[in-house]
């Protein structure tokens, strides 16, 4: 098996079996959609939004908390900003930007 | 009219995640590059894969000479929370028709936060919101990485700290749907839970216990839940009424008043 072909196959297998796990509630509930599956779809966007959030963090050491700091402190001015203005591009742009000068200015 | 409103109005609601694409992109087109694979390498995984992560993780897998069943088991390690997205999605998007199938697809993290419970305005097609939103996301993807794989080393700049972008995102998409309703078990839920497991299990490992924490929370709740959110008896028509009161500015307090009286 050559290099590329190798690649491709790799290729399709993460294609493949990424496809799968989105298909799959679909396919699951594909005639009709159970009461259980419609109260899910109602708590679950914030629960999972709540877990986004967290997922995106799980690098973050809290040993020592100073370590957290660039991240807590950005993440605070986001949410000051959004709940302040509700302007979604201002609060991740300025709260990016922010984080950016913090990990390369300041806590380096 | 209605066709152009919808399209502006999605465009706009993408912007954040055309930043954060187009430089995550940029990132994966330069790692691939580094590994000695040109653009259409870029584009045909961009294009098939369409997980961010995950494509970073199979450049690994590719130049380490995974096996294809490890490489399966990785796909799936990491992909796991998009099962969750599905759930949320089966009844919001049942009546897509022809899109349904490319909606499913396209179906990652930053999509799934501008799909999973947009406030629509009135004028606007929910389900050619759902496509454009799919659509412009992987448009993205696919152009920043293409980008990065052709211009790799012209582009580099530093970058550190700019995939900050997504995690606000997520954070502002969080606090919308915070201010949206009184009823924050879920939410709260969401961020303990996970914060506990990422302590208990690790960085690698949290992910697959969360969502099986949070679907027991969930469920455990569920008539708890349901008082709260009144869901038990009300049927399609009035929660879609419901969603376009609310989804009206003039009509907002209406809106409130509406959910208020139904606690």
């Amino acid at each position: 098996m050559t290099g590329n072909t190798y690649a491709l196959l790799l290729v399709g297998v993460a294609a493949g079996v990424t496809a799968l796990l989105r298909f799959l509630p679909f396919l699951v509930f594909r005639k009709h959609t159970p009461k259980i599956v419609l109260y899910l779809g109602e708590v679950l966007p914030c629960a999972i939004m709540g877990m986004l959030v967290v997922y995106c963090l799980r690098n973050v050491s809290i040993f020592p908390a100073a370590h957290a700091l660039p991240e807590a402190l950005a993440v605070a001015l986001v949410v000051f900003l959004h709940r302040w203005k509700h302007n979604t591009l201002l609060s991740i742009a300025a709260g990016t930007v922010c984080y950016m000068f913090f990990v390369q200015a300041v806590f380096k | 009219m209605h066709r152009d409103n919808t399209l502006k109005y999605s465009f706009l609601a993408s912007l954040p995640v055309l930043a954060g694409y187009l430089v995550l992109g940029i990132g994966f087109g330069v790692l691939l590059q580094d590994k000695g694979y040109s653009w259409w390498w870029a584009l045909l995984m961009s294009a098939t894969i369409y997980a961010g992560s995950m494509q970073y993780v199979a450049v690994d897998l590719i130049s380490a000479g995974a096996s294809v069943a490890a490489a399966a088991l990785m796909t799936v390690m990491v992909n796991i929370r998009h099962l969750f997205y599905g759930l949320t999605m089966v009844d919001k998007y049942s009546d897509t028709g022809w899109k349904k199938p490319y909606l499913i697809f396209a179906l990652t993290d930053e999509t799934f936060s501008l799909v999973c419970s947009p406030e629509l305005p009135e004028e606007i097609n929910r389900k050619k919101y759902y496509f454009f939103v799919s659509l412009f996301n992987q448009c993205y993807w696919v152009a920043g990485s293409i980008l990065g794989a052709a211009a790799g080393a012209a582009l580099r700049f530093n970058s550190a700290g700019i995939d900050f972008a997504m995690t606000a995102l997520f954070v502002v998409i969080f606090i919308e749907q915070w201010e949206k309703t009184s009823f924050h078990f879920p939410a709260v839920c969401g961020v303990v839970i996970s914060v506990v497991c990422r302590v208990v299990f690790g960085a690698s490992g949290f992910l697959i216990p969360s969502m099986l924490g949070i679907l027991a929370a969930m469920l455990l709740q569920k008539k708890q839940a349901e008082q709260k959110l009144h869901l038990q008896g009300k049927d399609r028509q009035a929660e879609e009424a419901l969603q376009n009161a609310q989804a009206r500015p003039e009509m907002c307090s209406k809106g409130e008043e509406i959910q208020g009286g139904m606690r």
